[in-house]
């Protein structure tokens, strides 16, 4: 049964790949990615060996224990990231609980991060190079490391499983949890900083670790090299004991949740509240700019790049004061603002493939490729420019230069006509596989990457290219603090921005006219 | 509705006597594999018309062609005498759609998806929200109207997606599984929808694997296995004297004659 499960898991894999030869590329590349982080993992830890045993410890026990954490955590924010073997699925075969749960707890080791994982926490061994009795122990506690890992991932998922089928979690967890991600940069400057200051705690720190399940099973070889075989003993215990009850944890859940099918709670309310419906005038345009403008708020694929977006303009400023003070933040801010603003405008360009294959009803309505352009560029319009005014605005107020206000202006006004007009262009010539509707923001199946970075690259490229006008004119009103500039810069943002855009509009309109059945026949592929 | 019967007169290779939907030499094919094998049909107007196969049949296949949601490869689709694939606007705006196995916009209300699908349409806002109102009505949704799509069961997703279709009052409504997950309270109140909409001079086809509720529903019904038209008429043409199950099987064959599964006994 157990290698029923694994032959299962190759073949789900294998059939994936079979479907196209793009994600074939994806697996490759993510391989490769994977192989380069183990190569670089284990050349660091053998020249970690040449350190003495104290260091070794501390520096496993330390990224071991992050090792853990991450395995907790990120099934938890990407919730339904690999639901190949879904539990659910099993629950109407009889399958023998202590069947079931090694088969999954292995098949999590067929994938890329449990692979890695493995190889690397074996890998370990590499460090103690010069304690041969030290090596062999952390063979096993490598192994046993892994094991853990994945089972505590399993665990978290079942445990967390009743909470995440909730509609409204799946949306909340998928947006919110994007803020820490998006804020990284700032957050691993300001703990290095921190960390640089507790030097001298860490090895404390990995002391303490060492005695939690968290650091336990890295400390073992440690305790071997250095001799104290009561420490070591102890640790195992811990390790040990900490593998069971996770198993027992993830047992409860996974019995629970088999015999519990899902079941979405449900609020009746009657009609009345249209919404943007009634904002917008009643025409196919006006209702599809309404409907796109109520998924930008209410579908958390939409809803997570509008968080995303207003937050890159503070992570460049918090770059930019790290680098050259504070006193470039307001002309940042307003820049920034203009790149948040494309980016917004910018996520029409799979505006299709997220619709997936419910964009049969505008095919069927006999949408006019016009409205169906004109609608979705409005939304994501009037969001961006939005955003992008705000941010100028800010910008203006904190730098207390209104003068150049213009420059920016013209930069984010340029930046949005012309990214609408490519982007409408993009969405009815190019289909990706984007996550499907109700699926985490995070989720990109594997190989979908290759073919949508290149289309995206070239989407960026051609963008850049459309305002460069704009960005010279800004760039050297800014610079050179000329406001006069500036003002020119917004005339040109604006009238390059319009006919860009109704030219996107136009050609966008006219290809979705000829090929609106095969964009249906494309994101039907995919469902 | 008026400029169309204008337009009916300009496509020359319409049938005389326009029927509701024809179809002539539909085929396509997905790779090497033949969906549909060149069908040719006649649904006259005024009639309910059933489409039925066996799984895989090519039923759907055919339906999205024939309303302009697949280009075929081959073949001509007329709907009251307009070509579907050369005037596609004009020819959608005689169709109301209900098919099967495609998502909606579910993170709409619906109310919310049920006003989309009429906008979407070029109506008037009044008339759209009469309408609305009328249909949630009528399909026992009233009380979910605020209710997000995607929080719905799949019966009355089913239902709201039936909405969508009726709301711009289609001269012929082309419906996909209609019955599938169905209430049968609801399902009641559908045929009576529907029989309301056929007496008064529109065109029903529905594709369903239930025998029983076509012979029940249906005044013609066509018989569709492999991608191929096995049979096509009123039900009584087409069923004779056995019923229309007993015939479809006949027809269809595949039936197991062996003595079935032996082990399968309790005793």
């Amino acid at each position: 049964m157990v290698a029923h499960l694994l032959r299962l898991k190759i073949a789900l894999l294998r059939n994936s790949l079979r479907r196209s030869t793009m994600q074939l590329v994806g697996l490759a590349i993510g391989a490769l990615y994977g192989l380069g982080i183990l190569g670089t993992a284990l050349v660091g830890l053998a020249v970690l060996g040449t350190q003495g045993p104290e260091v070794v410890g501390t520096v496993l026990v330390l990224a071991g224990s992050a090792l853990f954490l991450g395995w907790l955590i990120i099934p938890v924010v990407a919730s339904g990231l690999d639901m190949t073997l879904d539990p659910a699925r099993f629950s109407t075969y009889s399958i023998p609980m202590r069947q079931l749960l090694a088969g999954l707890a292995l098949s999590g080791f067929i994938g890329i991060p449990g692979a890695i994982t493995l190889l690397a926490s074996m890998g370990t061994a590499a460090a103690w190079w010069q304690h041969p009795g030290a090596a062999a122990v952390a063979l096993f506690c490598g192994a046993v490391a892994a094991l853990t890992c994945v089972v505590a991932s399993r665990a978290i998922t079942a445990a967390s499983a009743s909470l995440a089928s909730s509609r409204k979690f799946k949306d909340l967890s998928g947006v919110v949890l994007l803020v820490p991600l998006v804020l990284l940069g700032p957050i691993t400057t300001s703990l290095t900083a921190g960390v640089q200051g507790v030097r001298d705690y860490l090895p404390d720190l990995a002391n303490t670790l060492s005695w939690t399940p968290l650091g336990a099973v890295w400390a073992v070889p440690a305790a071997v090299a250095a001799g104290q075989w009561a420490a070591a003993g102890g640790k195992l215990a811990i390790a040990l004991a900490a593998l069971a009850v996770l198993t027992w944890i993830w047992k409860a859940c996974l019995a629970k949740a088999l015999v519990t099918p899902p079941h979405a709670g449900n609020l009746r309310r009657s009609a009345g509240n249209l919404g943007f419906f009634r904002l917008f005038a009643a025409s196919p345009a006006g209702a599809v700019a309404a409907r796109s403008l109520t998924y930008w708020f209410r579908d958390p694929r939409y809803s997570a790049g509008l968080i995303i977006a207003p937050l890159l303009p503070l992570v460049f400023v918090f770059a930019s004061s790290q680098a050259a003070g504070g006193g470039s933040t307001g002309v940042v801010l307003g820049l920034g603002g203009a790149l948040a603003a494309f980016l917004v405008v910018w996520s029409i360009s799979s505006d299709i493939s997220y619709d997936n294959t419910a964009f049969a009803l505008h095919l069927g309505a006999g949408v006019p490729g016009a409205a169906d352009r004109a609608g979705r560029a409005a939304a994501a319009g009037i969001l961006a420019l939005a955003l992008g005014i705000l941010y100028a605005l800010a910008g203006a107020v904190i730098s207390g230069s209104w003068a150049l206000l213009p420059a920016t202006l013209g930069l984010t006004i340029g930046a949005v006509g012309s990214g609408l007009g490519l982007a409408s262009v993009f969405s009815a010539r190019f289909t990706m596989n984007a996550p499907l509707p109700g699926d985490s923001p995070l989720k990109s199946k594997p190989g979908n990457n290759f073919s949508a970075m290149v289309v995206q690259f070239s989407g960026f490229a051609g963008v850049g290219v459309l305002v460069v006008p704009e960005l010279v004119l800004t760039t050297i009103a800014l610079a050179g603090n000329r406001p006069a500039l500036g003002w020119i810069s917004l005339a040109t943002g604006a009238v390059l921005g319009a006919v860009f855009l109704a030219a996107g509009l136009r050609i966008g309109a006219r290809l979705y006219d000829r090929r609106a059945p095969e964009l249906l026949l494309a994101v039907s592929a995919d469902r | 509705m008026t400029d169309f019967s204008a337009h009916a007169t300009t496509v020359p290779a319409a049938p005389q006597q326009p029927a509701a939907l024809a179809i002539r030499g539909l085929a396509k094919a997905f790779g090497s594999k033949a969906a549909v094998n060149g069908i040719n049909l006649d649904v006259p107007a005024g009639s309910f018309y059933g489409l039925v196969g066996p799984n895989g049949a090519g039923k759907t296949t055919s339906l999205s062609m024939a309303t302009g949601l697949l280009r075929p490869d081959a073949g001509q689709v007329w709907v009251h005498g307009v070509d579907v694939w050369a005037h596609q606007l004009e020819a959608k705006r005689l169709m109301g759609l209900l098919p099967d196995g495609v998502r909606l916009f579910d993170r709409l209300s619906g109310e919310q998806l049920v006003t989309y699908a009429g906008l979407l349409r070029g109506m008037d806002r009044d008339t759209v929200a009469h309408r609305v109102h009328d249909l949630l009505a009528a399909l026992d949704l009233a009380k979910d109207a605020g209710t997000l799509v995607v929080d719905y069961s799949a019966g009355m997703t089913k239902k709201i997606a039936l909405a969508a279709a009726l709301i711009h009052a289609p001269r012929l409504l082309v419906l996909d599984e209609p019955f599938e997950s169905v209430d049968p309270v609801s399902a009641a109140n559908i045929r009576d929808i529907l029989h309301d909409y056929v007496a008064s001079g529109g065109t029903v086809i529905v594709s369903s694997h239930v025998m029983d509720l076509v012979q029940r529903m249906c005044d013609h019904v066509a018989v569709i296995a492999a991608g191929t038209v096995l049979a096509a008429g009123t039900v009584d043409q087409v069923r004779g004297d056995l019923s229309l199950e007993d015939r479809f099987v006949e027809l269809v064959g595949g039936r197991n004659q062996t003595a079935g599964l032996q082990w399968l006994r309790t005793s």
